[in-house]
């Protein structure tokens, strides 16, 4: 009985990965203030130059590099719309996913059809991947997957244990204050925004050459999306990302599952099944709103003008 | 590691009215410029793909009614999103708005098909309004009573919108004739708006011969002085923008935030369905699984580079059509993948946004000779 439970947690785990390395960056970048919803382009940005890399023998460091390289430079173009000439964030993140979007559909064509000439295998870890339940899910990932575990753990190492965490939260709750104590305020949205784009990349890539091991436009399917409401979910925490993560890729698993057992219900409700439980998430969470106040960075989505 | 760059920003007292009309020309001529440039490294002569993507499609009556047809939507959609960005109520959401109400009209349009008869094309219309409003609701009643995110719950409610599109045309409303492709069956002729074309009397009949373009750019042509009229002339419209420019000057004065929550988003949910059914009983006379080129994602930057005012969503709706055309030109033309268009819609945006810099900010070189002090970046 237990057994049969198993494919439904690998599959939970592995729509989990991408998920929690998208909302990793984002909570980095609203950590430090600065709100990108352009998490849905830069994650297609990702996918695509992840695959180009590989199709064009570049094997899977070359995709994991240039998946990143891509996110972080995508971003940084919405990093000087926004901070350094001051744009709405809401508005430019908009304007980040339809461009990227547009860009990778544009740019992808030529791949689609094909099918990745590498890919990221499971390596099962020995004598862990055989504890019932955990070892078929949790031991058994792909490189990138066990990546994102350290990712997440060094993240909220970062954020809660050093220096540099301090500051870049202390940014996000006052950027005012943080320049009082010589700060570099810019600099530092500059580099979370960068971080956000790379990790945002790196998921994309999970999808590319892990997961699908393929290009087709619109391959992340709104999951960009889903891992910035995992972030508000996670009240801005690293760790609960993991957790919200996991919950999220269980819907997805579970529509899937019941795909394969041949539940009666039409294969398209059992699709929309994230995108409501997101919903539903959402709904539960903001029913709290003092610990969103609580949690939230103060100058979440707010322009600072460094010469003011 | 120093950032600073050539030029340093300084606020200015007051927005500059000049350059809330130069900076959204300047994103056009800027995102012209890198266009060429695109155009050139793939290949082709820049002059002669400007000529394909930009005036070709225009240079006859035929292209002035895919124009039009592509220019109504897109302007009635950002008409009603433009009421709710104004009061910074981000309804992201209008692609499944706009879903719901060509899934009613096409609900009424198949049940009626034996039976129609002249009120069939009308009560489509209510139904497609009906459909957008309430799909909206969901956002609304979620932001207004819950405080949930409004611009993550109307995105995802898009994608469940997109998969029950999907389960009707290769469900229950899939013609038994398509061979199980996924399509319903022809709309007759009473669920479809009449052809300008049709309409002799109005003395245009040769002129329009074999156009397109039909009586649902009267929607269009109505949305337009009524949005005005909402926007800028009623109390309800002065409450939406002093809640987009001063929340707390809102919330003092007594505006309801709910209520105006739920207005913005009834009122771009129904435009956005009746953008849903000028399509499904327009051009495409049927409902199938991939019947929107985006508008209702398009139709967000045609309200930005619009300036969230009437006049200025009408130019732009128009530009943005002319993008689409240039796109499908391009794709026939010079073997370019239709994407371009996209590519050239989120370009616009981003540098609209850039260049909306100059509204609220004077840019000054900076002189080298000046030390400035700055902290230095952590490297």
């Amino acid at each position: 009985m237990i057994e049969s439970l198993n494919p439904l947690l690998a599959s939970a785990v592995a729509a989990a990965i991408p998920l929690i390395l998208a909302a990793l960056g984002e909570l980095v970048a609203e950590r430090s203030g600065v709100l990108n919803l352009g998490l849905e382009g830069m994650m297609l940005i990702g996918a695509l130059a992840a695959f180009v890399a590989v199709a064009h023998g570049g094997g899977l460091v070359g995709a994991v590099l240039a998946a990143m390289l891509a996110g972080a430079l995508i971003a940084l173009v919405f990093g000087f719309v926004t901070l350094t000439l001051q744009a709405n964030q809401v508005a430019a993140g908009l304007s980040l996913t339809i461009l990227g979007t547009g860009i990778t559909a544009f740019l992808g064509r030529q791949y689609v059809g094909f099918r990745a000439p590498a890919s990221f295998v499971e390596l099962p870890i020995p004598y862990l991947s055989e504890i019932p339940l955990l070892g078929p899910s949790l031991f058994s990932m792909n490189l990138l997957g066990y990546a994102t575990l350290v990712l997440l753990a060094a993240t909220a190492w970062v954020l809660y244990r050093t220096r540099a965490g301090l500051a870049l939260r202390c940014i996000g709750e006052s950027p005012t204050v943080a320049r009082s104590l010589g700060l570099p305020v810019i600099p530092v949205r500059y580099a979370a925004v960068a971080f956000g784009g790379a990790m945002a990349g790196l998921a994309g890539c999970y999808y590319a050459v892990a997961q699908f091991k393929m290009w087709q436009e619109g391959l992340t399917s709104g999951n960009g999306w889903i891992a910035l409401a995992l972030v508000v979910f996670a009240t801005w925490r690293p760790l609960r990302v993991g957790l919200g993560a996991l919950l999220f890729g269980g819907v997805s698993a579970l529509g899937l599952y019941l795909q394969a057992i041949n539940v009666h219900v039409s294969v398209f409700a059992l699709s929309s099944l994230p995108y409501l439980a997101t919903i539903v998430v959402l709904v539960f969470i903001s029913s709290d709103q003092n610990a969103i106040r609580r949690n939230a960075p103060a100058s979440l989505g707010k322009a600072f003008h460094a010469d003011s | 590691m120093s950032l600073q760059l050539p030029f340093r920003l300084i606020p200015r007292a007051q927005p500059s009215q000049r350059m809330l009309v130069v900076a959204p020309l300047l994103a056009v001529v800027l995102t012209l410029l890198v266009g060429l440039g695109i155009f050139a490294a793939l290949g082709q002569n820049p002059l002669t793909a400007f000529r394909v993507f930009f005036i070709d499609p225009v240079s006859d009556i035929q292209g002035w009614s895919e124009l039009l047809l592509k220019a109504s939507p897109l302007c009635l959609i950002a008409l009603g999103l433009a009421i709710g960005f104004r009061a910074n109520i981000w309804n992201i959401g209008a692609e499944g708005q706009m879903y719901l109400g060509g899934i009613f009209a096409t609900g009424l349009a198949i049940h009626f098909h034996e039976t129609g008869g002249a009120w069939l094309l009308p009560a489509m219309i209510i139904a497609a309004a009906v459909g957008g409003a309430l799909w909206a609701a969901i956002t609304a009643a979620l932001r207004a009573h819950l405080r949930t995110n409004e611009i993550l719950v109307s995105l995802m409610l898009t994608y469940v919108a997109d998969l029950l599109v999907k389960y009707l045309v290769y469900g229950p409303w899939q013609d038994p004739q398509s061979n199980n492709f996924p399509f319903t069956i022809q709309f007759g002729d009473d669920a479809l708006f009449p052809l300008l074309a049709s309409w002799s009397w109005l003395g245009f009949d040769t002129l329009l011969e074999g156009t397109r373009v039909n009586l649902s750019i009267l929607m269009t042509l109505v949305a337009v002085p009524l949005a005005w009229l909402f926007m800028d002339r009623s109390f309800i419209g002065f409450q939406l923008s002093v809640a987009g420019l001063a929340p707390p000057a809102a919330r003092y004065a007594g505006f309801s935030e709910k209520r105006l929550v739920w207005v913005a988003l009834l009122l771009s949910g129904a435009a956005a369905g009746l953008a849903g059914v000028s399509e499904v009983a327009g051009p495409i006379g049927q409902l199938n699984d991939r019947w929107t080129p985006g508008y209702g994602f398009t139709a967000i930057i045609v309200a930005s580079l619009g300036r969230l005012h009437v006049v200025g969503i009408v130019f732009a709706a128009l530009l943005m059509a002319l993008l689409y055309l240039g796109g499908e030109a391009a794709q026939i033309a010079l073997q370019l993948p239709k994407a371009i268009s996209q590519v050239f819609q989120g370009l616009l945006l981003m540098f609209l946004l850039g260049c909306d810099v100059l509204v609220n900010y004077r840019v000054e070189r900076r002189r080298a000779a000046l030390p400035v002090v700055q902290p230095v970046a952590a490297a």
